[in-house]
């Protein structure tokens, strides 16, 4: 399948072999000194600005920063501190809603791709591109223009929910609303990625199996359930995975169309917007190392759990 | 890894036959003119968004805020968009957005490819281990770099400076392993015919393996382009003064001066995912291609 192709997802043994090729024998194991001529600034330049700072965030996050700098030891005061205080919860559960929210986004995309991926159906590369522009939006810039599309004074959401006879919640400042209105521009992003996705995957599908369906008088409902969806189970769970992280990293929407000075903020925030206010406008940076660290684990313990229930779920042809 | 289903063209079906074959089941399930509906609303939906901005960035602030919305403005007001380079710094920010993208580009093209070439064809000591480090990096979240990437900006005295923006950036495990991927699926052939030619590593790498891998060099172009034009949070951190920043953390930063201005607020956000948005729609099969192929953002 195309999407295993990709660098996330290798596809074959060879792919993720760390084995050199095989090559013409009498040679030595090395290429001698060409290939770190190749490799050696890359391997610098991550050495320095990506392995030795997680080593680091380790170590801070056993410390705590003074005013003035200075970072002394304090063993784990930062993770007991983490546990009892009530934003980190809150925080996590804030981003549950968020992804849960935003993984509704899958089976609309499912069912859109089934429409758009109709052999023959006109337009399909217009429809394609209309639903994926929003993906490659900025979010900083698409941000600004929700908040004022969710303004509770003259925001034409609330202005349609007049005409049905409700009266819409100031959006983006109040706690539960906010959380709402960035979780929909969440789905509004991801779902151009997850029809392009969905869309290689059903492409794959052979037609025969439909034909042959179709000869034994299967209805397309019938064809959608029983052949699209069981077939497309590894695209769908490689999109809900992308989602999950994704989820875990909100930041730029939440920043964006709620504000620093948001007073719904501490009811909306996410943990890596708590990371972002510890770090760097509280100066709390061991704090924030813990946090960062508590992120980490998080996703890697949500990684390790859709790939363990996939079995389940998941039908690799 | 061979050329992905994304970048092939559909197959449309010719022959007549398929063509009433096609009726017939749209008859059964429901008929295409029920799926062009659902997408012809669905994708009016999605860009909507950015109708309302263009139709707000053209009115006058008075309209954006009154109610019923007026939906279009009575006098169209273009010098919205003249007027954001006299209102806010769109001009600098602009430059600083322009260059961050370039410089990551040219720098991620560059250092990936080299190194990925070096980890798919070529024998050294460590290559293993190094492999899993660079592995091991990709699936860390960014909040474990961030602390220290800015500590090491700020005791360069980096802060503020397109220096200190791009720096981390132009290093990237993930564009690493993409061209890794990459050049393992190309075949040894032509190396080899190159080798006995008498060329060098570097001249087999530059004249002939790295034509070959367009492909996968259009992939990273690309979500480095989409990175580095939208990224928020690292510019964020890294600079203190409207000049210096990007487009995305000036937006950011705005809505506290101009936050009644709304008109100026629209055509600002618009001029500044117009770029993308221009390159995307005249090469929207290699993006879409591009990101299938990556997988990621």
């Amino acid at each position: 399948m195309s999407r295993l192709d990709t660098a996330s997802r290798p596809r074959t043994d060879r792919a993720v072999s760390t084995q050199p090729p095989v090559r013409r024998k009498g040679h030595s194991k090395s290429d001698g000194l060409w290939p770190w001529l190749f490799v050696v600034p890359t391997i610098l330049g991550i050495g320095v600005f990506y392995l030795w700072p997680i080593i680091q965030t380790f170590y801070f996050g056993f410390t705590k920063w003074g005013v003035f700098g200075g970072a002394k030891f304090v063993g784990l005061e930062n993770y007991v501190r983490m546990f009892s205080d009530p934003t980190i919860p809150q925080s996590i559960v804030n981003t549950i809603i968020y992804t849960v929210i935003v993984l509704l986004g899958i089976p609309i995309a499912v069912f859109l791709s089934s429409l758009i991926e109709r052999p023959g159906l006109k337009f399909a590369a217009l429809y394609r591109t209309l639903y994926f522009i929003p993906y490659i939006t900025m979010p900083a810039a698409v941000g600004i223009v929700w908040r004022l599309i969710f303004n509770g004074d003259f925001g034409p959401i609330n202005w349609f929910l007049s005409l049905l006879g409700i009266q819409g919640p100031y959006w983006t400042s109040t706690p539960g609303f906010a959380l709402v209105a960035v979780a929909v521009v969440g789905l509004w992003m991801s779902l151009g990625f997850n029809l392009i996705i969905i869309g290689a995957g059903l492409r794959e599908i052979p037609r025969e199996l439909y034909e042959a369906a179709e000869m034994d008088g299967a209805s397309r409902s019938r064809q959608f359930f029983s052949i699209t969806v069981p077939l497309l189970t590894p695209s769908i769970f490689f999109v809900s995975i992308v989602s999950v992280i994704n989820g875990f990293q909100l930041f730029d929407l939440l920043y964006v169309m709620m504000g620093k000075a948001n007073l719904a903020m501490p009811q909306t925030q996410s943990l890596v917007y708590i990371f972002y206010n510890q770090a760097f406008l509280q100066n709390d940076k061991g704090y924030a190392a813990a946090i960062g660290i508590l992120i980490l684990v998080i996703i890697a313990i949500l990684t390790a759990f859709q790939f363990r229930i996939q079995k389940r779920w998941v039908n690799y042809v | 890894m061979s050329e992905s289903t994304l970048s092939r063209p559909r197959p449309r079906p010719r022959p007549r036959a398929t063509t009433t074959a096609i009726k017939r089941r749209g008859g059964k399930g429901g008929p295409n003119w029920a799926a062009h509906l659902i997408l012809g609303v669905g994708g009016l939906a999605m860009i909507s968004p950015l109708i309302y901005q263009l139709i707000m960035s053209i009115s006058t602030n008075a309209e954006v805020q009154s109610t019923p919305p007026t939906f279009w403005p009575s006098v169209v007001q273009w010098h919205n968009f003249a007027d954001v380079f006299t209102s806010m710094n769109f001009g600098a920010q602009l430059g600083v957005t322009v260059s961050i993208t370039v410089i990551r580009v040219l720098g991620q093209v560059l250092l990936c490819s080299m190194a990925g070439y070096a980890f798919a064809r070529m024998r050294f000591r460590f290559k293993g281990p190094l492999l899993a480090i660079v592995l091991s990096i990709i699936m860390v979240p960014s909040q474990l770099f961030l602390i220290p990437q800015y500590q090491i900006i700020q005791n360069l005295g980096l802060l503020n400076t397109i220096t200190g923006i791009v720096a981390p950036g132009i290093f990237s495990a993930f564009g690493l392993f993409l061209m890794r991927q990459f050049f393992m699926g190309l075949p040894d052939e032509l190396e080899d015919a190159a080798r006995l030619d008498g060329a060098n590593p570097f001249q087999i790498f530059w004249r002939v393996m790295l034509p070959l891998a367009a492909n996968g060099i259009w992939a990273l172009v690309i979500i480095t382009v989409l990175w580095s034009w939208n990224d928020l949070l690292w510019p964020l951190v890294v600079t203190s003064t409207a000049d210096a920043a990007p487009l995305s953390v000036g937006l950011a930063n705005l809505q506290g001066e101009h936050s009644n201005n709304y008109p100026i607020l629209m055509a600002a956000s618009l001029m500044a995912m117009a770029p993308i948005l221009i390159l995307f729609v005249l090469m929207q099969k290699k993006v879409m291609a591009g990101i299938g192929r990556s997988g990621l953002k």
